[in-house]
């Protein structure tokens, strides 16, 4: 019973968006990254009804930087999503924000022998019709 | 000391297979496994009051309900149990825990994980493993933010624990290699083991593909289809069996997350916490184990379990694993049935593997690869993304 992903036109899946997460995903079609931020724990990832660390339910959606580190990645070979066989090899990381959140993400506009853990980043927007992903790559540190 | 009141009495386990000739349903394959497990417990089913089970897929509503009456049986435990690869370690302390508190007397822990029939006679004998594992229903945070980029199983979740593990600690691929080549060698005398007749060597580790670094193919479990069973009873209705009854003299379980990139530190395996509370729940030393019976989903899953289980200070595993001989024979044994890299994952029965390497360890029926003494032993199972960790104390009576 398996419920399949809509796909974007080149095949790969693309995010099944849902109401609560609207403003995150209108912003990265605009190329911005905003984040909920609670009032006393700070910003948080990914978009959830309340701050999983008190269940406060009053947080905002606020702009940050775009940039962080890797925190650490893998270099797919083999494609273990066999949508992903065109962008293979395909770079998968955990960026660490510089306003502290993780994302799951991909490596773009390098090497993937230039990837390593600690290496700074920034957001890098790719449109895949339906929607935006937010891919990073390298930047000055 | 430690939790005494419920033991591990019998057991069956069916031999992975790649391929399964005789597709059958859940409740068919559960049937069976009832049977041979009590026959070999020497218990009559009308002594059964409690069942454990992961779900079953063709009655996915109230499925203890559904197995009661397809067994034939009145059940006052009935509990399922979902919590990925741990979930067959969650299964047996659940029984105990059911026992302890005198809510049943006799429970049936039951892990099938064979295709079933499809409709209209179509093949279904050939594993095939879905893509996404049915985290893209619409609504979770998976279909969202981690598929559509291209985070979809485990290889490359744990791939990334390996990452950054090797970046902060620094770790051989020889050290991690030598994991899969000593439980390899354990699986030789496995006569239900996939890779019986196939030992390798830290070369062939090095030198298979590349499937998401730093993981080679060879570092990977094999997925098939298989099942197991296990009967869990009070140490009282123990003593009268044929088999030296197995005490569930500690647990722990702890839980910290679903996707990887959540863990709270990638370093860190939710295997602390239930190891500590195991311990001490058993008033059992760490240090005088016989066996180490642990989940190895991948190599890296035992190194960090050696770590975090507190076997070797964090950071110290790859020296740990240097310097002990892994084997049945060696100073150190561990997986002495293969682990389910070297016998294949037979589905959700893999992780009761671990369970079953521990029982016959310790009732003396582990045939080539007996050790001279085994009566204390701790088994792990781990769940989804390094997200879930239980441990198991057993001792023998």
């Amino acid at each position: 019973m398996r419920v399949e992903q809509p796909y974007a036109e080149n095949g790969r899946p693309i995010p099944r968006r849902i109401p609560l997460a609207a403003p995150f995903f209108d912003a990265a079609r605009e190329g911005r990254l905003v984040l909920q931020r609670c009032p006393r724990d700070g910003f948080f990832f990914y978009p959830r009804s309340r701050c999983p660390v008190c269940l406060g339910d009053d947080w905002r959606w606020e702009a940050v930087s775009g940039r962080g580190t890797i925190y650490s990645y893998t270099v797919d070979r083999v494609g273990l999503d066999p949508a992903q066989q065109s962008q293979l090899p395909l770079v998968i990381a955990a960026v660490e924000l510089e306003e502290g959140p993780r994302m799951t993400t991909r490596i773009v506009g390098c090497a993937p022998e230039a990837v390593s853990v600690g290496l700074p980043v920034e957001a890098r927007f790719e449109d895949l019709g339906r929607e935006t992903l937010i891919h990073f790559t390298p930047r000055p540190a | 000391m430690g939790k005494r009141a419920a033991a591990l009495v019998g057991y069956t386990e069916w031999a992975p297979q790649r391929k399964w000739d005789r597709p059958m349903f859940g409740m068919e394959a559960c049937a069976a496994l009832a049977a041979e497990a009590l026959a070999d417990a020497g218990i009559e089913k009308s002594e059964v009051d409690g069942l454990v089970i992961g779900g079953l897929q063709e009655s996915p509503l109230f499925p203890s309900l559904a197995l009661a009456e397809y067994l034939g049986i009145q059940s006052s435990f009935n509990e399922v149990v979902d919590i990925g690869g741990a979930t067959s370690a969650g299964m047996i302390w659940r029984a105990a825990a059911a026992i302890e508190v005198g809510v049943a007397n006799t429970v049936l822990v039951l892990v099938p994980s064979t295709p079933a029939p499809i409709e209209g006679g179509a093949d279904s004998r050939k594993m095939v493993m879905p893509a996404y594992l049915m985290g893209d229903a619409w609504g979770s945070p998976q279909s969202q933010f981690d598929i559509p980029y291209g985070l979809v199983a485990a290889t490359s979740s744990f791939a990334m624990v390996a990452t950054r593990y090797m970046s902060q600690y620094g770790v051989r691929p020889e050290t991690l290699a030598k994991i899969a080549v000593h439980e390899r060698d354990n699986a030789q005398k496995n006569p239900k083991a996939v890779f019986r007749d196939k030992p390798i060597t830290v070369e062939d580790v090095l030198r298979s593909p590349m499937v998401c670094d730093p993981i080679h193919l060879l570092e990977m479990v094999m997925p098939c289809f298989g099942g197991g069973a296990v009967v869990v009873t009070s140490a009282e209705r123990a003593k009268k069996l044929r088999h030296r009854p197995v005490f569930v003299s500690g647990y722990g379980e702890c839980v910290t997350h679903k996707t990887v990139t959540y863990m709270p530190d990638m370093t860190v395996t939710p295997a602390k916490a239930s190891a500590d509370r195991a311990f001490a729940m058993a008033g059992a030393d760490r240090r005088r184990i016989d066996l180490a019976s642990f989940y190895d989903c991948f190599t890296i899953t035992v190194l960090l379990t050696i770590e975090d289980a507190g076997f070797a200070a964090k950071g110290q595993g790859g020296r740990f694993v240097e310097e002990h001989d892994l084997r049945f024979s060696g100073d150190w044994p561990l997986n002495t049935h293969g682990g389910q890299l070297g016998m294949g994952q037979g589905g959700s029965a893999g992780g009761l593997s671990h369970v079953l390497d521990a029982l016959r360890q310790i009732q003396g029926r582990a045939g080539d690869v007996q050790l001279r003494k085994c009566d204390l032993a701790y088994v792990t199972g781990v769940g989804g993304l390094m997200a879930a960790n239980v441990g198991l104390v057993l001792e023998g009576a």
